[in-house]
């Protein structure tokens, strides 16, 4: 299965019945799988007029109770950015997806890795953070989105699944999780008092600026507790490891390659793979930071999480780079490379430009 | 066998992507890592399609084969695109019907099968694809002759089941090529 | 000993306590209410669900007894949509001002009446910016002097104002169009009974219905309550001609 189909059909288990869209490559396969799927089950697929709409929609639709999903590629996110917004202003839950290519601007179409800061930042005006979880093989795009749903209503705020057009393209083996049996109970949501309670509102405005710190404050407890207990990872030949490469998604499969390889060589090199981009497994990094002796960032944009190892790590340790971006997928024999001189005691910070223009050399 | 990367290319329209497919599917069901990968975009529109399969012992790192082992082209520009990319001692196989230039690279083993003329002559039009994918697994015994057989019905979509019987034939021939 | 009926003015149940945030003489309140004694006329209370717009109108449920959305700015209608998808069965609303609905919110606006979206949309064309107070909208007139158009409106730099029931009603999932006003009582009583018929027509899922209404601003206007009434029927109502654009039901019987 395709990963954006795995991850349509996945989510559909999780009890998503509502779709809103807008075509842009490469993620066009989940509005495609949704258009197919949702009529046939009871749900709705609807194609909105606009990333921005669309995003409207999901508000809408998650306030009337519904699970509900919408997905795009890095253009389109900026547009939805608005939407996020309000969705973690009014303590909305919502999945979208980011099925990331090349940018800035219109970018390129093939896979990327620059919308990390957008996503681990600030999508959008305002104190907040969404969930971001990054799958680096169609079956964890399968488990992530899955999850997404259950963290989401979990928390009342949104989850992004953030992949790229490999992971969104490639084909691979996958099995799908069981059909969601039960869904949560919303109380909150605006789906008509019944005359039984008192109105629901999903809002997000406070003209009382000491009412709005309140808020503001409060939310930022759950993120407090979001980030003590929601970070997700993996580590790879890490517990005796002197370079430790940091990577997510796309590139962590890449740079699993160049850990094995180097590991061939005698080098005692490792993978850490952060799962939860935020909250970012701080943690475990921090832990891993006693015993390593240099890390090396692998990334598919200008090394835009090279600031969160050096937060989480608190700057013990050099954090190297070695990067592609604008649609160009780093090799495994480049990241190699990079482990290789590491080994020889000597600093990387690569350029994509250089890398690619002078044969892997610095 | 590790791993064996694959590029499979041509014009919209001859397979290549289905053909992928059963590769990938083959290996599968031998119980191998698989990752299959098209090309998309407006690249897509009209003029070459191809897409990258791996095959291998071992996790897949990317799915994107820059350096194939194995190079099927269908067409002229993805003969010109691709041969140069084909790693030392890699396998390249041309349908010749479609494509009449030779590679000048004596590092390869290659094979020219006119496959679009023998599909049309044994009545199997549009399965040119199939012919060449099983005369690529009879050189190089990527998957078993079995997988490969069992992953015509996993590929081919509900409203072609008709078409699995020519498919099967489609692998027969290949394999005498 | 002569009788004296007692004319007794009740707060609908579809109101809370919280008092309208309108400025007097602004037509607001009056339409608000009117959707307030409608809901309670027709029982509804229970089952809507209002989203209100970013303008004067901004606070809305903070007075609406009912369950009430806060949608960002232009985007009621489709926020509006995903709630009716949800719930097909329930009565929703969007209330938005001119600002809101026909300019940076028109998107949205055409293609849920293109959709036939299942919605009552109540529009409040005062020919200005109100909240923000008091800059050029789509619907500013010819000539309009605003905050953003000290020297009036000149249509050859800012082009010209937007007929949201005309453009519409063009569109072949508008159920039900109307322009209506609020300067007299016999205005008002056609107004509610605009709104009725939007609802009505919403119950009957014969898609989207708008009911605009013309309403005075007198703060941005720089006018009195009166002079601001008078201003609308010397003004807007001849470039805004009241009346029904569309009428799906009136169509098919005729």
């Amino acid at each position: 299965m395709k990963g954006n189909e795995a991850m349509a059909e996945s989510a559909i288990r999780a009890g998503c019945r509502f779709f809103f869209g807008y075509p842009i490559t490469p993620q066009t396969e989940v509005s495609a799988y949704m258009s197919k799927v949702m009529p046939k089950i009871g749900g709705l697929f609807l194609q909105a007029e606009s990333e921005v709409a669309a995003i409207n929609m999901v508000y809408g639709a998650s306030s009337a109770g519904a699970r509900v999903m919408t997905s795009s590629s890095s253009p389109g996110i900026s547009l939805k950015s608005e939407g996020v917004s309000y969705l973690c202003g009014s303590d909305l839950p919502a999945v979208f997806a980011n099925v990331e290519r090349g940018g800035p601007g219109l970018g390129s179409i093939q896979p990327s890795q620059s919308d990390y800061y957008q996503a681990t930042r600030g999508l959008g005006h305002g104190d907040f953070h969404v969930l971001v979880y990054a799958p680096s093989t169609v079956q964890e795009t399968a488990d992530l989105i899955y999850m997404a749903f259950d963290k989401a209503d979990e928390y009342r705020m949104p989850a992004m699944l953030l992949t790229d057009g490999m992971i969104g393209q490639m084909m691979e083996p996958v099995v799908l999780p069981d059909p969601i049996e039960k869904l949560p109970e919303k109380p909150w949501a605006t789906n008509g008092t019944g005359m039984k309670r008192v109105h629901n509102i999903s809002n997000s405005l406070y003209l009382d600026a000491q009412k709005l710190e309140d808020i503001v404050v409060n939310r930022e407890k759950r993120y407090d507790k979001i980030r003590a207990t929601e970070q997700k990872y993996e580590a790879y030949r890490t517990e005796d490891a002197e370079i430790v490469v940091v990577a997510f998604g796309a590139s962590a499969r890449i740079s699993r390659n160049a850990v094995d390889a180097a590991r061939e060589e005698g080098i005692k090199a490792g993978l850490f793979r952060p799962i939860s981009l935020w909250p970012f497994p701080n943690d475990a990094l921090l832990e891993i930071a006693k015993s390593a002796r240099t890390f090396l960032s692998v990334e598919m944009n200008m090394g835009q999480m090279v600031d969160d190892i050096r937060l989480a790590i608190h700057d013990t340790r050099d954090v190297n780079f070695f990067g592609h971006t604008g649609g160009v997928i780093p090799q495994s024999s480049e990241v190699l490379a990079c482990i290789q001189k590491l080994e020889a005691g000597e600093h990387v910070h690569m350029v994509p430009f250089h890398s690619r223009y002078t044969g892997g050399d610095q | 066998m590790s791993t064996i990367e694959m590029t499979l290319a041509g014009f919209g329209g001859q397979g290549l992507l289905f053909a992928g497919k059963m590769m990938a599917y083959a290996g599968l069901i031998d119980g191998k890592e698989v990752s299959w990968m098209p090309s998309y975009g407006p690249e897509m529109r009209g003029g070459t399609a191809s897409c990258s399969v791996v095959v291998s012992d071992t996790a897949i790192g990317s799915p994107i084969v820059t350096e194939p082992d194995v190079l099927i082209a269908m067409n002229r520009p993805s003969f010109l695109k691709f041969i140069d990319a084909v790693k030392p001692g890699g396998t390249v196989i041309i349908d010749s019907t479609m494509v009449e230039d030779r590679p000048e690279r004596t590092d390869i083993n290659f094979f020219a099968v006119p496959a679009t003329d023998i599909a049309e002559e044994n009545g199997l039009k549009g399965l040119a694809n199939v012919i060449l994918v099983s005369k690529l697994n009879k050189e190089l015994g990527i998957v078993s002759d079995e997988s490969l057989k069992a992953a015509v019905p996993k590929c081919v979509s509900l409203r072609h089941q008709d078409m699995l019987e020519y498919n099967k034939q489609a692998l027969e021939i290949g394999a005498q090529q | 000993m002569a009788e004296t009926e007692e004319l007794k003015v009740v707060r609908p149940h579809a109101l809370t306590d919280v008092p309208f945030s309108y400025c007097p003489g602004c037509g607001h309140g009056i339409v608000s209410r009117a959707l307030a004694e409608l809901i309670d006329e027709m029982g509804l209370e229970g089952d809507t669900i209002g989203v209100c717009p970013v303008g004067c109108s901004v606070t809305m449920y903070d007075f609406f007894s009912c369950d009430m959305v806060e949608a960002a700015h232009g985007r009621a209608p489709a926020v509006a949509t995903g709630i009716k998808r949800v719930l097909p069965d329930k009565f929703v609303f969007s209330y938005q001002g001119d600002g809101d609905l026909a300019s940076i919110g028109m998107a949205e606006t055409v293609h849920a009446a293109t959709r036939g979206e299942n919605i009552t949309v109540i529009f409040i064309n005062n020919a200005i910016y109100g909240m923000t107070g008091g800059q050029m909208a789509p619907t500013s007139l010819p000539g309009q002097v605003t905050q953003t158009s000290p020297y009036g409106r000149d249509v050859k730099v800012a082009g010209y104002p937007i007929r949201v029931c005309e453009l519409v009603s063009q569109l072949d999932g508008t159920a039900f169009a109307q322009r209506v006003t609020v300067d007299t009582p016999a205005h008002v009583n056609q107004m509610k009974k605009a709104i009725k018929k939007g609802i009505e027509y919403q119950q009957q899922k014969l898609g989207y219905s708008i009911i605009e209404v013309l309403s005075p601003c007198s703060t941005n206007w720089g006018l009195d309550p009166v002079g601001a009434m008078k201003w609308l029927r010397e003004n807007m109502i001849p470039y805004y001609p009241l009346g029904v654009y569309k009428d799906v039901k009136a169509n098919k019987e005729a």
